[in-house]
């Protein structure tokens, strides 16, 4: 060990960066080294503890600021629908609604969708087509939140309304559950519209990840399955999405963390309306909709106290989600010893 | 284009206020004047070397400001009563005027074709007209063919000068309104959907079929959308033009409320548009800063009385020359430096 350091310093010593006048003396040289160490130990500590600070100064902004919301409504801000700035009755359902459905459903479609096309990429493309198409969805995850509600707002609202919404709504019209669901008239802009949105935004991230963990699978594992006479669907369910679950599931937070937290996309096209209503076609709201539409003219303490206390439940799901996370990656890689 | 607007805007702001110096004239507040103030204080600049660093924030956020003290004045598109006005220390007079007009997004249906009047409007935003074929909107234009269509109704998603107005007018048009959703710069809107900004409820009605919206008028005819004809107080229809936007403002009675804080919305009047608006400035009647005041006077008198065209330009109405000497007699006699000497005599 004591030979090794020994070892290390000569070196250190020999090499171009240290003058000659220096190398005379070992013992400067080496208070030198351990001064840099210090340096550079005390930096990267003081890094970390920034970080520690400012999210603990966050949270005590967050609770200073809610604290006359949350002291005059108590836990019935929780559940209460109504949203009225003239007689100030604030109550925190609707967005929180409204930002949990709208993930769901961007989870609902983007997962499967994404699972599918990182296998495409990994086993079942065409070498030629596969950098074409691994590029496109690198490039989707690049494009601003804003260009995707502009677009959402312009081109694809107005085509549900017209084409898409009338149909759904003739065709469930008769079916008990669906027709709450997909009840009318047809806006354009609603909860669903937002899901959507927000599926495309999230889909690169469950497919870049959870293509690169494919790609991490060893052939030998797959040839085997193959060899067995596996079809392609047996060796995806029962050999790759088991050895990649940990990354797959990475890759589901990621995404899900960018839906919870999507404010400008979404504020262009959910119809910023505080209302629960069944129907995927009316419009909602989320937290950070809420807050991005109305704080700059929030007149009153307990209105922007209202507005900052959305934000700290909001702080709170995303912290729940982490948790969860950490949790089932946890009890997987215990499973997997 | 819309985005690009409001881009050169942003910019505009973030760079005036870059270069904004010790001797500019501060202020804050409404976004609904801010095209006419910017203008205004181009062209003043030009003329006296006087800028005028303008953040148009939103009536609530001028209000906050100016209370604050962080500003030399504050606009707002919703007047502080004379209580408020009393207890802080503030004057408040009206600086131009503009008109909100109804838009909407109907097939073969072109500006100014169809007529509603306020009770109905307030109906539909209280979620009891629903469709475009009802009765209550046929009456009112026996002759179109109107579709068996939604109604879509878009309204703010943030507080806004604008909504004070025009929920003002729908509590005088249909007093359930008054009792169901009120009268503020935001409420609980019982349906419909929600955009920030007149640009944003612009963009949303000409995007969505069987959509109706509330914009200020500039913002209609720069976005070439599709206004309505009103029933006036009078029972007569009015078309959204200088003209009727100047009939309502004639017929004010200024003096009736503290501060002139009269909402013109639902005036009497033959042709007196029904949804017509001032915009107020906030100073402190004791400012600390009595030189900044004075400039900030210095800067009103002179758009009152050379700004009346550049206002037309961009359709906002002046304010009739009998107001204007009402209120710059009001600054002579009640805003004042330390010492008690007025910071502005008409005569200078």
């Amino acid at each position: 060990m004591d030979s090794g350091e020994q070892n290390v310093t000569d070196m250190t010593l020999r090499s171009s960066s240290v003058s000659a006048a220096e190398a005379a003396s070992r013992s400067a040289v080496l208070r030198r080294l351990r001064l840099t160490d210090l340096v550079f130990h005390g930096l990267t500590r003081g890094a970390a503890l920034a970080v520690l600070a400012l999210l603990s100064g966050v949270i005590i902004a967050l609770i200073l600021g809610a604290a006359p919301a949350l002291g005059t409504f108590g836990f019935s801000f929780l559940f209460d629908e109504s949203w009225n700035p003239v007689t100030e009755k604030f109550g925190a359902v609707a967005p929180i609604y409204g930002t949990l459905v709208t993930s769901a459903i961007a989870m609902l479609i983007a997962v499967p969708v994404g699972l599918m096309i990182a296998f495409f990429l990994t086993e079942l493309c065409p070498k030629p087509l596969r950098r074409p198409i691994g590029i496109a969805i690198e490039l989707l995850a690049g494009i601003p939140s804003i260009i995707y509600g502009i677009w959402g707002l312009f081109i694809f609202a107005p085509f549900l309304q017209k084409h898409i919404q009338p149909f759904l709504i003739d065709a469930f019209e008769p079916i008990p559950v669906l027709n709450a669901l997909f009840a009318g008239p047809p806006y354009g802009i609603g909860m669903g519209t937002a899901g959507l949105i927000l599926a495309i935004m999230v889909l690169p991230f469950v497919t870049s990840i959870s293509r690169d963990v494919f790609d991490a699978v060893p052939p030998v594992l797959k040839e085997a399955a193959y060899g067995v006479g596996c079809t392609t669907w047996e060796v995806f369910r029962y050999v790759v999405l088991p050895f990649t679950r940990v990354g797959v599931i990475g890759g589901f937070m990621l995404g899900l963390g960018r839906a919870l937290g999507e404010t400008m996309a979404v504020t262009f096209v959910i119809g910023n309306a505080h209302h629960v209503s069944a129907s995927l076609f009316a419009p909602g709201t989320t937290i950070s909709a809420s807050i991005a539409n109305e704080f700059t003219e929030a007149v009153g303490d307990l209105y922007t106290s209202s507005l900052v206390a959305l934000g700290l439940i909001l702080f709170v799901i995303t912290f729940i989600v982490l948790a969860i996370a950490r949790y089932m990656l946890l009890r997987l890689q215990q499973q997997g010893r | 284009m819309n985005f690009a607007r409001i881009a050169l805007a942003t910019a505009a702001l973030a760079f005036s206020s870059l270069a904004a110096n010790a001797a500019d004239i501060s202020g804050a507040g409404a976004t609904f004047p801010y095209p006419i103030y910017a203008k205004w204080a181009d062209t003043y600049k030009k003329e006296t070397g006087v800028g005028l660093n303008y953040q148009s924030i939103g009536s609530g956020g001028g209000i906050k400001q100016i209370k604050a003290k962080t500003v030399t004045f504050g606009a707002t598109d919703a007047p502080l009563s004379g209580k408020e006005l009393d207890e802080s220390g503030l004057a408040q007079f009206p600086m131009v005027m503009g008109a909100i007009v109804p838009v909407v997004n109907l097939d073969g249906v072109k500006p100014g074709e169809l007529v509603l009047d306020g009770p109905t409007v307030a109906k539909i935003y209280l979620g009891e007209v629903k469709s475009w074929d009802d009765p209550a909107i046929t009456k009112l234009n026996p002759s179109a063919k109107l579709p068996k269509q939604a109604i879509v109704p878009v309204r703010r998603s943030d507080g806004s000068g604008t909504t004070y107005n025009f929920t003002y007018y729908l509590a005088e048009a249909l007093p359930a309104w008054k009792d169901k959703v009120g009268v503020s710069t935001a409420v609980q809107w019982p349906v419909g959907i929600g955009a920030k900004g007149n640009e944003g409820v612009a963009n949303n009605v000409a995007n969505t079929k069987g959509a109706i919206g509330y914009v200020e008028y500039a913002y209609a005819k720069q976005n070439k959308l599709t206004h309505t004809n009103m029933v006036n107080k009078a029972g007569k229809t009015v078309a959204p033009s200088s003209a009727s936007f100047q009939a309502a403002a004639a017929n004010a009675d200024w003096s009736s409320q503290p501060g002139y804080g009269v909402i013109l919305a639902n005036q009497p009047g033959d042709q007196s548009w029904p949804m017509t608006a001032a915009t107020w400035i906030l100073l402190y009647k004791k400012p600390q800063d009595a030189a900044a005041t004075g400039e900030a006077l210095k800067f009103f008198a002179w758009s009152y009385a050379k700004g009346g065209k550049m206002a037309e330009d961009l359709d906002y109405v002046p304010m009739p020359a009998k107001v204007v000497t009402d209120i710059q007699k009001m600054w002579s006699t009640e805003i004042k430096d330390a010492s008690g000497k007025p910071l502005y005599s008409p005569t200078n």
